[in-house]
């Protein structure tokens, strides 16, 4: 009787542990675009890096993103350059992270295609600094594949981003940012 | 013993938190491998341009961009009002240089010091890296030639068009230490094939000394230096020493710098520097450099 309930306990542990790791999803090759494009400017300034790590949780709606400064790439070999030194100084802080969840998880049926309409809050750590995000954004179920698409603007200030005089003019203050992820099973 | 073990089993599940509580604060990120620690990454700016302030650096353009460069040296700061402390007389090298690939550049210029037009092609064997396999150092060979445009001295004898040239050769062997500060090493070679007096040689050889100290994000101090090993004659030439400030404004880059040299190609100030920073025969002077994108890159945006 003893034995039987431990084999019933490791059994039960071991299942769930496997549901734990049916319910993630990830990619690496996520996709993050930024424009800080004003009508004064001369050029688009715009950058997107298509190497974002994102790691999502199903079960309780944790989403986890991470992306290397330096792998935002521009236009302009001169505008990478200025990107990576004065702006988010990427040798000092080389990663951008995003620590959250989906806020309204309970209303996403996993297990049925379609689009889903979801807010998503966490914490948004760049440049040194950490401010809280909230933002909608969409989940699109297709098969085994999540798509975690988002849109949010975040002030430059926030993250002590400082624009300099002389072209505060051609610089947005804000910055529109566009995550489009498309996740896989994490096994 | 075997009474106990439900008790146990029990308040084992009552300790541990619930999962999906524990989960909250998990770092999901980490079960995911970090291949930014493995890839190789070349070091990038070191210097804010491709050259120190006279001499090269062992920045590369990026490819795909051209460097429009415009060089002004002025007269000795000694000559005082009267020559608006030797703003009067301005000497200017106009130059384009062009990054080819992340490891090969070249670049054109023509000076007004001697009507001289001058050219050259840069190339780095070993690159600074850091990650997988990294190395210390860049080295960068540059081979480059000068030629005159003067009228001939005595048009009277003949004159072969080789008399007019020179060439230069050099190895840089540079470091960015960290953010801030870059050393680099130069031995270089100039080859002039004709020189104005048979005491002076024909190959002169010198060693470059050239650094970067960052002020601040956008400023920092520069200096470039040549220590003659040969070729020096009393009282008439001596080893260039320039000290300087890098601006960076969002599209320029400005260097302004004092300078006992007036030439702005390597057969010019290397041989021919003749100020004495310790007679006070200084120049001041600034490089304007702008660089533009010729090639477009890959749509990815």
């Amino acid at each position: 009787m003893m034995k039987q309930l431990i084999h019933a306990t490791v059994a039960f542990m071991l299942l769930s542990l496997q549901a734990d790791a049916q319910s993630r999803f990830f990619t690496k090759t996520g996709r993050i675009k930024f424009d800080a494009t004003v009508p004064k400017s001369p050029e688009a300034i715009a950058g997107v890096n298509n190497a974002v790590i994102c790691v999502m949780d199903t079960k309780n709606g944790n989403i986890q993103f991470s992306a290397v400064m330096k792998s935002f790439e521009f236009k302009a070999a001169l505008m990478e350059e200025h990107f990576n030194e004065n702006y988010v100084e990427s040798n000092k802080f080389p990663k951008a992270e995003f620590r959250g969840s989906v806020t309204n998880n309970n209303t996403v049926d996993y297990a049925k295609d379609g689009s889903y309409k979801v807010k998503v809050k966490g914490n948004l750590t760049m440049h040194g600094e950490t401010k809280e995000v909230e933002t909608d954004g969409e989940i699109i179920v297709r098969g085994e594949i999540l798509e975690a698409k988002a849109t949010f603007t975040a002030a430059l200030s926030d993250y002590k981003v400082k624009v300099p005089q002389l072209v505060a003019d051609k610089v947005s203050q804000t910055a529109k940012i566009i995550v489009e992820c498309s996740l896989q099973p994490l096994k | 013993m075997k009474k106990l073990l439900i008790p146990i089993i029990i308040l084992l599940y009552a300790l541990l938190p619930p999962t999906a509580v524990a989960q909250q604060n998990e770092d999901l990120l980490s079960l995911i491998g970090d291949d930014a620690k493995v890839k190789k990454e070349f070091v990038k700016y070191a210097f804010k341009s491709p050259r120190v302030i006279n001499g090269h650096s062992m920045e590369f353009l990026a490819p795909g961009t051209m460097d429009f460069r415009i060089l002004h040296r002025f007269g000795e700061i000694n000559q005082g009002f009267q020559n608006f402390f030797g703003l009067d007389q301005a000497s200017m090298r106009m130059g384009f240089d062009f990054g080819i690939t992340r490891n090969l550049m070249a670049g054109i210029g023509r000076s007004t010091y001697k009507k001289e037009l001058d050219a050259f092609v840069k190339y780095a064997p070993l690159m600074q890296s850091t990650g997988s396999k990294p190395f210390p150092v860049t080295v960068a060979l540059v081979a480059g030639m000068t030629a005159n445009t003067l009228p001939w001295a005595d048009a009277t004898i003949e004159n072969y068009f080789s008399s007019r040239l020179a060439y230069y050769y050099q190895i840089i062997i540079g470091r960015k230490f960290n953010e801030s500060f870059t050393l680099q090493l130069a031995p270089t070679m100039v080859h002039n094939n004709l020189v104005p007096l048979s005491s002076q040689p024909n190959d002169v050889f010198a060693l470059g000394f050239g650094g970067r100290f960052k002020l601040s994000k956008r400023i920092a101090f520069t200096w470039d230096y040549f220590h003659l090993m040969n070729g020096i004659q009393q009282d008439v030439n001596t080893h260039p020493l320039s000290l300087g400030i890098d601006i960076e404004t969002g599209g320029h880059v400005f260097q302004l710098h004092l300078s006992n040299a007036v030439g702005m190609n390597e057969r010019a100030f290397v041989t021919e520097t003749t100020g004495r920073w310790d007679k006070g025969q200084l120049r001041f002077g600034f490089n304007l450099s702008r660089v533009f994108q010729i090639k477009k890159r890959a749509e990815k945006i």
